[in-house]
């Protein structure tokens, strides 16, 4: 039997979801962890802790340093923030592509990161965004950058007795770009057969962000100062930097398949990085 | 907390503008207890991990998958079923389902029409374009996609003229 459980306070739901004699999971929308569960009662968390009730919780909060993205932030209400739009284009338009429109109703930002697959839509753009990831745990606080948070898949640094209560985004500086690329076999709800963001950052640094061409979302670092635009400079720059991805074959695509898509995928998220850089200064 | 004491849950909600009160095992989707402990069969179950559709309902004002969402969830909450929408099943969308021809089999509709209604709630003029994206979360193994499309297009056009 599955108990359902409405937690009420962070402190309350720490408690339930550290106990060691009951299979707590948290339950934010639902998506990933009620797939099937009528099916796999067997297999089912003992305790759902819903966590959509905590008195103490702030959803998203704008401020001059950054945004804060709380536990109950969903997809739909990420797109919708005029301010996050601006600031973070990669983080947007990977969020607005998340399953369908009713899946985005549901599906939050940190539910999506907590079930840490490698085809996760956001991760690669919150990475490249330079996310922090705050966990909370009866002893206190700690702040995880988002490039240390996944340790495999569907396992994240955030242990038994802990919980993620919001991801932080710094503000970007001036100048600023970035943009998302997902590869899917068919428009609407579909995982990731290759995803890829692309900053291009206002203080020179140009990063990579991968999905699914490795156990985990990848942050990947290009040479400051690279040409994008010149394919002749770029294409080998890519090369050594997207050696660290090491796709698999599945049911998505070979391998093969991947490792080329990766590439293509990642020029033309830089160049979509450059153009908004423009945008935003013209 | 109360682990282990007891896993059914008594809800109370909102369905179709009437308040309901219900009891389910902890596990029980929305879909389930709509269903089940509710009689609203109009809501349909069909691949029951939020690929397909069918299930699409509204809750507090968007639409979702039920078959994604714990029927205690709802607690507190307003949710609004295809059987919501009028009250003999026949609002002008309904109608220009129908007459474009729409409904084949007629079993993924209800989702579909859910689905439009949500679109049409914040978007009451959509493209080709933007219709397409609002339903690619609904399936339809006959193949109605153009008419459904159709159907969606006809009636925001009828609804922001009769607006004026």
């Amino acid at each position: 039997m599955v108990t359902y459980y409405k937690a009420h306070a962070v402190a309350d739901a720490l408690e339930v979801l550290g106990r060691k004699d009951v299979d707590a999971r948290a339950l934010l929308g639902g998506t990933d962890l009620l797939v099937g569960l009528d099916d796999r009662l067997d297999s089912a968390p003992g305790v759902v802790v819903d966590l959509k009730g905590l008195a103490d919780e702030t959803p998203l909060a704008v401020e001059d340093s950054g945004v804060r993205i709380g536990l109950t932030v969903t997809m739909a209400d990420l797109v919708a923030n005029p301010t996050v739009a601006a600031w973070y284009p990669a983080l947007v338009q990977a969020a607005g592509v998340v399953g369908s429109v009713a899946i985005r109703n549901r599906a939050t930002v940190v539910g999506n990161i907590c079930n840490a697959s490698p085809a996760s839509d956001t991760a690669p753009a919150l990475l490249v965004h330079g996310a922090n990831v705050r966990i909370a745990s009866a002893d206190g606080e700690r702040v995880v950058p988002i490039s240390e948070f996944f340790v495999a898949p569907r396992v994240t640094t955030c242990g038994r007795g802990e919980l993620v209560t919001a991801v932080e985004l710094p503000r970007p500086v001036p100048g600023t770009g970035s943009a998302f690329q997902r590869l899917t076999r068919r428009w609407g709800v579909d995982l990731a057969t290759v995803s890829v963001a692309a900053a291009v950052h206002g203080d020179g640094r140009i990063q990579l962000g991968l999905g699914a061409v490795a156990p985990t979302p990848l942050l990947v670092d290009l040479p400051a100062g690279t040409d994008l635009a010149d394919r002749a400079v770029l294409d080998p720059v890519l090369d050594e930097a997207l050696a660290v991805a090491t796709p698999i074959s599945d049911i998505r695509a070979a391998a093969d398949y991947r490792t080329a898509m990766v590439r293509e995928l990642a020029a033309r998220a830089l160049q979509a990085a450059l153009d908004s850089t423009r945008r935003t200064q013209a | 907390m109360s682990v282990g004491t007891g896993s059914l849950v008594t809800v109370t909600a909102t369905i179709n503008g009437e308040t309901r009160t219900f009891t389910v095992p902890g596990h029980r989707t929305l879909l389930d207890a709509l269903r089940s402990e509710l009689g609203l069969t109009g809501t349909k179950s069909s691949c029951t991990e939020g690929e397909c559709g069918a299930c699409t309902v509204m809750l507090d004002g968007h639409a979702v998958n039920s078959c994604l969402v714990l029927a205690a969830e709802v607690d507190g909450h307003e949710v609004v079923t295809i059987e919501g929408l009028s009250v003999d099943g026949g609002t002008d969308l309904q109608q220009a389902f129908l007459e474009h021809g729409a409904v084949q089999c007629g079993f993924c509709i209800p989702g579909q029409v859910m689905s439009a209604e949500y679109l049409l709630s914040h978007n009451p003029d959509p493209s080709v374009e933007e219709i397409r994206d609002a339903l690619s979360g609904n399936l339809c193994r006959c193949a109605s996609y153009n008419r459904i499309v159709e159907a969606v297009r006809q009636t925001a056009e009828k609804r922001v003229s009769t607006r004026g």
